[in-house]
């Protein structure tokens, strides 16, 4: 199968063009074939992991075996042609460093001189992860969505697009060249436009899901440049394998990995909703909720993430990460984890709070990949897809039941209602703050590990600090969003007596079983067995990273800057404590009611920062009023006054200047010279035979006396010179 | 010297034709012309008789006949002509008689 | 032949002399009358050169005729008796100036051609022919010969006649 894994995203393609064609007519209005569609994604996705689980063992055996055997590797599933070069560089003692090569197919589409554009698949760790991240989280959504969105007035247009998107994800987590991450990446991001906007209708959707496209597009500039950048740096390859290996052996220079890695950070910034270009996701839940739990909690904003960890040699290296104490990635990172959180404290839409809480675990994905935590990240990434599509299910489960998603005016007391969302809800909340021995826990710990142990002197402390600051926070609001929905007196939809909420369907209620239970047990899949916890055995720890790490000279492991960090007890205990004060200082405010309540209303500070929160930080204010208005208003106007001035200025000017030549040409030229030379050939005609006519007197011996001259001459002439 | 040279005769010839070319020119009264014209007739006389005698051939003299009863005929009209204008004009002087002028 | 030259010349003298008189003279009939010694001298000339009966004709029908023809003319046009300052034109420098200009050319081309002493009249000039007699040979050309140029020349003079007396007659 591992060979044949660019079967997996066509799958999604083709259902997507089934239910477009065919859906309208089906039963069931196309949904079946979107769940069959997924369900064999999901089914193959397994058998992928499964096999390359085999490929990276057998890797690990033939390295074991020792150098000199290693070109007669194992076949089993390396169909590619390529052998399993797995060569021993240095035995260890307990590590044998073995490489797995990633099976890298290419279909030359067009060539153009030197430069091949091509398709083709690379299968390695960090991809493998993600089909099965896609297809389960797709899977769940899809049969929720036929609940949730059941009787909508775009049904079928719904689930189309819904496959569109998980083949374009799918085809970008497995794109072999930049071109094609490129192409995927405007693909998610189209289908992102066109699931914000389901119900376009209303203006507020539509202008949500431009938002959505039009600030992905600012950073997809960076996306563009990235790629050229990088093009010219590797010697002219889209190749991702090439580049990485180019750029973790220093064979491209510093300064044009710096300047990619820059520009590529502009794309990771909008995809991935880092601050500043953020201010599209919490708009986006204007979207059906099983859309923002797909695509805007586990799947496509984790497309930046997914891109930097691709590329991450380009990164590590342009951005010195393993010997520098602070670098883009990991400022950006941290300005969103500390920014997403405080906007989550003032919002009474859930869906909101839920939005803003993704963007500041983004944010700790990428201070992990700041930091040199790769492997952190990326098991963040995948605890995180897990426990956030619960908890947005979740919401949307209470939401479908109450009809509204706001918290303060439409919800409380929903747990006797509700209890089983409530159950899930709270697990998945759980492992969100991270509390032992939820999923998050183990990811987020490693990543404030990685903040404490890795870079270079004086390592990433700050951003240690600002990793602790931020888990403070998130338990603070989601207490506070947990209390608003599912404790204290029910409001509005949720007291109405004559329709009470109650629990919702299987359909709903079993994928959100799905979820905390993975939300449960994912954290074991990377067991650290280092520190205190060196007792764990080898076979059953850090299994994460062992089987989707990548193994090889394209990725900066190799490198004497690389190193994983440990488990360190004291970081473990201090985030979880946090984490229960946090819960604490809710609990005080909201259950207990202490703390200086209502203190926006006597403080003026307060008050003033309350309203920057409520605002946005102003961050809207500032695109649309001061960048776009600034543009809009001189722009325009420049432009207006080019119009007329410049543009309108020359073409009439050449007129006049037409008619000003034309009257010129007329006196100077026709009536001066031309004329002239007319006349003149007619008076010089008229004076010469004025002058001749003297000659005729009328005087007969005067021609007599002529025609003898003449005669005499001519005689002369001819007897005397003849 | 013994011998009478042609070339007596023919610059004879010349000499009178040049005069009569000067009396054509240059005289006001058109019955003078007619005088002038006479003389250019009998020059080529002269020519045509010394060249009859140089060849030993009578054509030279039947010519010079020819010419003398055409000279005859053109004195005549001439002269009937200037009779005319001298009746209409009641003058002969040629230089009142520039009607082509132009 | 020497006598021949001296003649030669001395007539030769008289014609050029009364040829000047003709187109300088101030009085038409001394023109008229300088014109008569000129035409006899020419006649003198055609003697000298053995053609009598041209010489003949010449006195009979030039001096008999045409000069009395002109002395009418002159006598009919009123012409003034005595000096008349007005016979010749102001420009009269140009019609000299034309005139040595064409005696110069045909002298040049005369000479050039004849020489001064290369081309002699023959010894014997009398163009013998029947009889002995010039006349007889110029009849019989003519009345052979040049018969046709003689009709013509007679209708020529028929016309002549006709033409002038139309041109004269008073109506």
């Amino acid at each position: 199968m591992l060979d044949k894994a660019w079967i997996i995203p066509l799958i999604p393609a083709a259902s997507f063009f089934l239910i477009l064609f065919f859906g309208k007519r089906l039963p069931n209005k196309g949904a079946e074939i979107g769940i069959a569609a997924l369900g064999a994604c999901f089914v193959l996705a397994l058998v992928t992991n499964v096999q390359w689980r085999e490929r990276v063992n057998d890797a690990e055996h033939a390295a074991e075996k020792g150098g000199e055997h290693s070109e007669e590797g194992e076949e089993h599933g390396l169909s590619d042609g390529e052998s399993a070069a797995a060569y021993a560089a240095v035995a260890e003692e307990e590590h044998v460093e073995f490489d797995v090569e990633p099976l890298h197919e290419t279909w030359t589409w067009w060539s153009n001189g030197d430069i091949d554009f091509s398709v083709g698949m690379l299968l390695d760790g960090p991809s493998v992860m993600m089909l099965f991240v896609v297809t389960l989280i797709s899977l769940l959504v899809h049969i929720y969505s036929t609940d949730y969105v059941g009787g909508d007035r775009r049904y079928t247009h719904y689930f189309a697009f819904l496959s569109l998107f998980t083949a374009s994800m799918l085809g970008l987590i497995m794109s072999e060249n930049t071109l094609q991450l490129l192409t995927c990446w405007e693909l998610v991001g189209l289908c992102s436009f066109a699931l914000i906007g389901h119900w376009w209708e209303e203006k507020p959707n539509s202008d949500a899901a431009l938002k959505a496209f039009i600030t992905n597009r600012v950073g997809d500039v960076g996306l563009i440049c990235g790629v050229i950048i990088l093009f010219f740096g590797a010697g002219q390859t889209f190749d991702i394998l090439t580049i990485n290996e180019m750029a973790v052996s220093g064979e491209i220079s510093h300064l044009v990995l710096l300047v990619a890695s820059c520009s590529l950070m502009a794309a990771v910034m909008s995809k991935s909703g880092q601050f500043v270009l953020h201010t599209w996701l919490p708009d986006a839940m204007a979207g059906p909720t099983p859309v923002s739990a797909l695509i805007h909690a586990a799947t496509m904003v984790v497309a930046g993430i997914f891109m930097v960890s691709r590329l991450y040699g380009v990164f590590f290296q342009g951005l010195s990460i393993g010997t520098s104490s602070i670098n883009l990635l990991a400022v950006v990172g941290g300005l969103t984890v500390l920014g997403g959180a405080s906007l989550a404290f003032v919002q009474s839409d859930i869906k909101k709070v839920l939005a803003y809480s993704t963007v500041s675990q983004l944010g700790y994905m990428v201070m992990a990949l700041g930091v040199g935590a790769w492997t952190a990240a990326l098991f963040h990434l995948f605890t995180h897809a897990m426990f956030k599509a619960g908890l947005f299910l979740g919401s949307g489960s209470v939401a479908h039941s109450v009809h509204s998603f706001d918290m303060k005016e439409h919800m409380g007391g929903m747990k006797r209602f509700m209890p089983k969302t409530y159950i899930t809800f709270v697990i998945c909340t759980g492992a969100l703050i991270g509390l032992f021995p939820l999923a998050g826990f183990w990811s987020k710990d490693e990543i404030l590990a990685g903040a404490e142990q890795l870079g270079g002197d004086g390592a990433y402390t700050a951003f240690l600090v600002v990793g602790l600051l931020g888990a403070l926070m998130t338990a603070a609001y989601m207490t506070r969003c947990i209390y608003l929905t599912f404790f204290g007196e029910p409001r509005g939809h949720a007291a109405d007596k004559e329709h009470p909420p109650h629990e919702s369907g299987p359909r709903i209620v079993v994928p959100l079983y799905i979820l905390s239970g993975m939300a449960i047990v994912a954290g074991f899949a990377n067991l650290p067995n280092s520190g205190a916890l060196s007792w764990v055995p080898d076979g059953l720890a850090l299994r994460f990273e062992h089987y989707y790490e990548p193994k090889g000279e394209y990725f900066p492991a190799v490198l004497d800057t690389f190193s994983h960090p440990e488990f360190n007890i004291g970081i473990a205990l201090g985030s979880t404590l946090i984490g229960l004060v946090g819960i604490g200082l809710a609990y005080a405010w909201y259950w207990r009611g202490l703390g200086p309540q209502g203190i926006t209303s006597r403080n003026k500070v307060a008050r003033a920062g309350h309203r920057a929160l409520v605002e946005k930080y102003y961050l809207d204010k500032l695109y649309t009023d001061v960048i776009v208005g600034a543009v809009k208003g001189p722009v325009a106007r420049a432009a207006y006054w080019f119009n007329q001035r410049g543009i309108d200025g020359v073409i009439n000017g050449a007129g006049a200047g037409a008619v000003r030549g034309g009257r010129f040409v007329y006196d100077k030229i026709d009536q001066g010279v031309v004329d002239t030379i007319v006349n003149g050939s007619g008076s010089a005609a008229e004076g010469s035979g004025q002058g001749l006519r003297r000659m005729q007197t009328g005087r007969v011996q005067q021609y007599a006396a002529l025609l003898f001259a003449a005669t005499a001459v001519l005689a002369g002439v001819f007897i005397i010179v003849i | 010297m013994d011998d009478l040279l042609l070339n007596q005769f023919l610059l004879l010839g010349a000499v009178l034709f040049c005069l009569g070319v000067y009396g054509v020119i240059a005289r006001r009264n058109a019955v003078l012309v007619l005088m002038s014209i006479e003389l250019i007739l009998n020059a080529v006389n002269i020519n045509l008789i010394a060249f009859g005698a140089m060849h030993g051939s009578v054509a030279g003299s039947v010519f010079a006949l020819f010419v003398i009863a055409i000279a005859a005929a053109e004195v005549g009209v001439g002269l009937a002509i200037v009779l005319l204008i001298y009746r209409n004009r009641r003058s002969v002087d040629l230089d009142d008689m520039a009607e082509m002028k132009g | 032949m020497v006598a021949q030259n001296i003649f030669f010349f001395v007539i030769a003298a008289a014609i050029v002399y009364s040829g000047l008189r003709v187109v300088t003279s101030p009085n038409v009939v001394h023109a008229a009358l300088h014109l008569v010694v000129v035409l006899a001298a020419v006649a003198a000339q055609y003697i000298l050169l053995a053609a009598e009966f041209v010489a003949a004709t010449q006195v009979l029908v030039y001096i008999g005729a045409i000069v009395v023809l002109f002395l009418f003319g002159i006598m009919l046009t009123r012409a003034k008796i005595g000096r008349d300052q007005d016979l010749t034109h102001q420009g009269w420098i140009g019609g000299a100036v034309t005139a040595l200009v064409l005696f110069g050319v045909m002298a040049y081309a005369l000479l050039d051609e004849y020489g001064w002493s290369e081309t002699p009249v023959p010894a014997d000039p009398r163009i013998a022919s029947v009889n002995g007699s010039n006349t007889a040979t110029v009849s019989d050309s003519i009345f052979s010969a040049y018969l046709v140029p003689f009709e013509a020349v007679s209708v020529l003079l028929l016309a002549a006649l006709v033409g002038a007396i139309v041109l004269a007659r008073k109506d």
